[in-house]
């Protein structure tokens, strides 16, 4: 990397002891680039074996890329930590203007441990962290509220990341997530009950500064390739347009849309709820992520009457996507938008990942459906399939639990399973419940086997849907696919691209992009370094207790129609055998 | 020519037109930007999109202690670097909050008005416009 780079400098905070110093990590950053690949190595250095997650000494990490603010669509933060709810690996990348604030601010990666005796949050610009005081912040209802005191107090405007938990990760329900700038999640994994143990209600971060490149005119144009990409070329029009919401449509004509916690594959009630559909009558507004000109963020605006007064209206912007259409719609039943978006909104308000809570919200349903459990485990919520105000009222449940049951609930759908029964329906894959994509046994392989259990983590879904279809692959093949691309994604995430961007961003361009901020590696030798982070994300795993063999797969995945017919008990088994005899 | 905000109500906030102004200097980062957008009032609520109006009478140049900054004809002004003490009076002088400053060298930069950002708005949002004169000044 170059000289004056600021990108090797991590900033460590202590929160029990209120201080903070900076280390020159060059070591790691020329290695292991920055991203997943530093942070991976930090959780391995910071990180206790064995340490229960909300232990004061389990940490925070948060880095980015050395192309972040160099090129566009760098501008992923990833997050590393202890998973609450899975008991290893915690990972989780955002957007909105976390990596490119970071990065401004002067730093690559940050560490936090400790936990602090009062709420605080924690100002950072010019080269020092402030600690303030949020104890008149926590315990609010709508966690948008802290942000916007934040914001009030604070400066760094049109410059700043605003991080924050809400009522959620306050009461530590496992996959309580962080949002930054209202709309962009750490959301997988429980990063906000973290913050909850730690006391740690929000961080705002800003800076400005130059980052050095080794050949101006060669920068130029790089630069001006990749925008013309992310522009003109079709690669990301998907993102652009409708967003990842056009694909409702599609998964549920093929019948791998999971609909009522996935007792079907499609429903024939989908059309108010298609991407094109909800763009048509709700869409409002689209905004982007910091260095990046593609703006996939899709806002609606949800307008509802007051009933106490006529001509007096409520409108609320709601952020809405694939995922939160599958797993706060399809998944519990909601088919009606605005229905949906009121749901999505108050999961907004108390900050928890979507997914999971869409998974609790429809495996409760079922429960209580087979009369499993009793009203009174609900506290009074008479739950059916499709009544969003019921499952607001659960959500609100959830998240500051009032039974004992919806404590269960609030550590995750395994958790809740293994002391309630209902296993064979809970639809988690390594405790992480699953998105939105019943589409082969490639999909459920990726969500095994991917080292935080996303099938961001190696598109085992896209391979089900471009391969499985029409060929025969065996499990051996499809394992060797997934992990191969598991390893090039740890490029991306490592450099801080945005997976939507995979298309733009091959090992070559980011070895052209790499040169400019002095790395000098060629593509093979970018490929050994994602293979070398994988597997260390494996070394901590298993180090915090992962086995292959425990993992818990339900049987409705076998039971539920999907497009490629084949998923089987022997194909999953085999796969997961042959991906043991390989990592372990 | 003069660089205009066409329609801020098109902004979706990606910073490209930001960057683009920052990359001028042959570096990467945000550093020398002369441009700024703040949410108004939260992401939800839309943005206000800050660029300098070169202004014919320029408080920022009035209040310069030092004569580093100029008025150029035609409206805006030409900082000479060498002659600023980073006092910072231009800043607060704007009312727009169109001087930008650059932290690491404790000195305002200022829009040329060279259109340099409006290429790498996807979204039409800026626009060079003649100004009253049709002078060129960039």
């Amino acid at each position: 990397m170059l000289e004056n780079d600021t990108l090797s400098k991590v900033l460590y905070i202590d929160l029990s002891k209120k201080k903070f110093h900076v280390k020159d990590r060059k070591d790691l950053f020329e290695k292991f680039l920055g991203g997943t690949g530093v942070a991976t190595q930090l959780l391995l250095e910071e990180c206790p074996e064995g340490i229960d997650a909300f232990d004061a000494a389990s940490p925070i990490i948060f880095a980015v890329g050395p192309l972040t603010g160099v090129l566009p669509l760098a501008s992923k933060t990833c997050a590393m930590f202890k998973s609450p709810h899975t008991g290893d690996l915690g990972e989780s990348h955002a957007g909105g203007r976390s990596a490119i604030a970071i990065r401004m601010a002067g730093y690559g990666a940050i560490v936090i441990k400790g936990k602090s005796e009062i709420p605080i949050y924690l100002s950072i610009s010019n080269g020092k962290v402030l600690f303030k005081n949020a104890t008149t912040l926590w315990g609010m209802k709508d966690g948008s509220i802290a942000a916007r005191v934040m914001r009030q107090n604070e400066g760094g405007e049109g410059l700043r990341a605003i991080f924050r938990i809400g009522l959620a990760g306050e009461n530590m329900a496992t996959f309580a997530n962080v949002t930054t700038e209202t709309y962009r999640h750490f959301g997988r994994l429980g990063l906000g009950a973290i913050f909850g143990s730690k006391m740690l209600k929000g961080i705002v971060i800003s800076g400005k500064r130059a980052i050095e490149v080794s050949n101006k005119k060669e920068y130029r144009a790089l630069y001006d390739k990749v925008f013309k990409m992310a522009t003109d070329s079709p690669i990301m029009k998907k993102y652009h347009d409708v967003g990842t919401a056009i694909n409702i449509k599609s998964l549920n004509t093929m019948k791998a849309l999971p609909v009522k916690n996935l007792q079907m594959s499609s429903t024939e009630e989908i059309e108010a709820v298609t991407g094109e559909e909800i763009a048509k009558h709700h869409l409002a507004r689209r905004v982007a992520c910091a260095h990046c000109p593609v703006a996939c963020i899709h806002l609606a605006y949800l307008r509802e009457p007051y009933d106490d007064d006529p001509y007096f209206y409520k409108t609320t912007p709601v952020c809405y996507d694939f995922e939160l259409i599958y797993s706060l719609g399809t998944m519990v039943g909601i088919t009606e938008p605005k229905a949906l978006l009121k749901l999505i909104d108050y999961v907004e308000q108390v900050g928890v990942d979507a997914m999971s809570m869409g998974v609790i919200l429809s495996w409760i349903t079922e429960m209580y459906e087979r009369n499993k459990i009793s009203l009174e485990d609900l506290n009074g919520i008479d739950i059916k399939w499709g009544d969003s105000e019921a499952y607001i009222g659960l959500v609100e449940n959830i998240s500051k639990p009032s039974t004992e049951f919806l404590r269960a609930c609030s550590k995750g759908v395994s958790y809740a399973a293994s002391v309630y029964g209902g296993k064979e329906f809970a639809m988690q894959f390594g405790k992480n419940e699953m998105p939105g994509y019943h589409t082969g046994p490639a999909g459920y392989l990726g969500f095994l086997l991917g080292a935080r259990h996303s099938h961001l983590d190696n598109g085992g879904y896209s391979v089900d849907q471009k391969e499985m279809i029409s060929t025969n692959l065996t499990p051996n093949d499809v394992v060797d696919k997934l992990l191969d691309e598991e390893a090039i994604r740890q490029i991306l995430s490592s450099i801080a691209v945005c997976f939507f961007a995979r298309g733009i961003y091959d090992l070559n361009l980011v070895s052209d992009g790499l040169k400019l901020v002095g790395f000098d590696l060629d593509e093979h030798q970018l490929h050994k370094i994602g293979q070398q982070i994988h597997l260390s994300k494996y070394k901590f795993k298993m180090r915090e207790g992962f086995r292959f063999d425990k993992l818990d797969i339900p049987n409705r995945i076998y039971e539920t129609k999907d497009p490629t017919g084949k998923i089987t008990k022997e194909f999953i088994t085999k796969g997961l055998d042959y991906a043991q005899s390989l990592i372990n | 020519m003069k660089l205009a905000v066409k329609d801020a109500m098109r902004c979706v906030v990606c910073q490209s037109c930001m960057f683009a102004c920052s990359r001028r200097s042959g570096n990467a980062g945000l550093s020398n930007t002369c441009i700024g957008i703040k949410s108004a009032g939260g992401i939800s609520r839309g943005y206000t999109v800050i660029v300098c109006r070169s202004c014919e009478n320029p408080p920022c140049a009035s209040v310069c202690p030092t004569g580093a900054l100029v008025p150029k004809e035609g409206g805006g002004v030409r900082l000479t670097s060498s002659k600023c003490i980073g006092c910072g009076l231009c800043k607060d002088a704007c009312v727009i909050d169109a001087v930008f400053w650059n932290e690491q060298d404790n000195k305002p930069v200022i829009c040329v008005q060279c259109g340099y950002c409006v290429d790498y708005c996807p979204y039409e949002v800026l626009e060079l416009i003649k100004d009253k004169k049709g002078v060129e000044n960039a």
